[in-house]
């Protein structure tokens, strides 16, 4: 148990709405499942919603502050997940005390929690004022989401750029809500497009899927279920090139080519399976 | 997309706006990441283009000097046809006389 091992990964967006909560409970579920300790961290305690997600809003009694305030013991604010012992959900704090963090609590906290974990996913506030401050000053290294709008890509170099100044490495890509009929159709950002103007390596590629909607309903993140739905494989497939697994992107814009082109795609599938 | 899109496209009346997005991005973080404001590239645009006019005679219709963004770079491209170079005194060879000032270029050359 080393502290040194366990990675801390920032995941943020700058704009709000883009999936970072989403891709922070998915995450954490499908690498737990995967056998991994995985802490995740909401730093974004101003409007916290991991907790909704993970459908452990009912349980959250301690939060960071009291155990950096010496009032609670560390095991007593991690809330483990009632499905998946391997993940654990630290709420930063509460809403009503928003100013006490600052980011060298973030940093104690995390690295705290990074003493029993191997993966800790930190859920970073929107915005780059000081809730992501504090956020970043905590990780090592960074996943940046965004969708294939313009305002999300604009905002997600903002964020790019900050992590640059900070050192943050590596920092990678997660594309989020791509609708292939659209970018066939070109009318909307491509792939290619996105991870060009932004020139990251691409961790994940995840379509629109309503089933998204549903599990947040549910308070079930997908991946809680296997790989039933795109967004869920997707998901997995995020956790697993994370842990270094060469699983292949598969840009599906691009599988609408045509008949010959979906058979040849299809036979090399069933080829590898 | 409607039928009557797809027609205006078809005859390349209209770009697809994903290609729109991908031009305006471009163009929105060249100055995001310069951290330029749009009245201080103006200003250093009229400034380079005096430095050039001094040395060639350029078209000042179709120059251009912009930002340009790929790979998270950002390059300021100048694109200036060159009408023709101007009769030029190389400084410390010459006589005490100077390069023509901008504003008498179009009439220096020919008209003289």
């Amino acid at each position: 148990m080393t502290p040194a091992s366990a990675r801390i990964i920032l995941i943020c967006s700058g704009k709000g709405g883009v999936g970072k909560t989403t891709l922070t409970a998915n995450l954490g579920i499908a690498l737990a499942r995967l056998g991994e300790r995985t802490v995740v961290l909401d730093a974004d305690f101003g409007l916290r919603n991991l907790d909704l997600l993970l459908g452990l809003e009912n349980r959250i009694v301690y939060t960071a502050q009291e155990v950096l305030a010496g009032s609670c013991r560390l095991e007593q604010a991690l809330v483990k997940h009632k499905l998946e012992p391997n993940l654990s959900l630290m709420p930063a704090g509460n809403p009503r005390m928003l100013e006490w963090l600052t980011p060298d609590d973030m940093k104690t906290v995390a690295n705290l929690v990074a003493e029993r974990a191997d993966y800790v996913l930190i859920d970073c506030p929107a915005g780059v004022e000081q809730g992501f401050k504090n956020a970043a000053a905590a990780c090592r290294e960074a996943i940046v989401i965004t969708t294939p709008e313009m305002s999300a890509v604009r905002d997600a170099d903002r964020v790019i750029g900050l992590l640059n100044t900070q050192g943050i490495q590596p920092v990678q890509l997660v594309l989020n809500r791509v609708r292939p009929k659209m970018v066939a159709n070109q009318e909307m950002l491509a792939v290619d497009d996105v991870t060009d103007i932004l020139a990251l390596p691409l961790l994940g590629l995840v379509v629109e899927d309503e089933q998204v909607i549903v599990s947040t309903n549910r308070g079930e993140p997908l991946t809680l279920n296997g790989t039933g739905s795109p967004a869920a494989r997707a998901y997995v497939n995020v956790a697993r090139r994370l842990r270094g697994e060469g699983v292949p992107l598969i840009d599906p814009s691009k599988q609408r080519r045509g008949l010959r082109a979906r058979l040849m795609a299809k036979l090399r599938n069933s080829g590898n399976s | 997309m409607t039928l009557i899109d797809f027609m205006q496209r078809l005859l390349g009346r209209e770009k697809p706006s994903g290609t729109l997005a991908r031009e305006r991005l471009q163009l929105v973080l060249a100055h995001d990441r310069s951290d330029l404001n749009p009245e201080l590239l103006e200003q250093m645009r009229k400034e380079i283009l005096e430095v050039v006019q001094k040395y060639v005679e350029i078209d000042l219709e179709s120059g251009d000097v912009s930002l340009e963004t790929g790979d998270r770079v950002t390059a300021l491209v100048a694109n200036l046809p060159i009408r023709r170079a101007r009769p030029l005194v190389l400084p410390g060879t010459g006589g005490g006389s100077v390069p023509a000032p901008p504003e008498s270029g179009p009439v220096a050359g020919a008209g003289a």
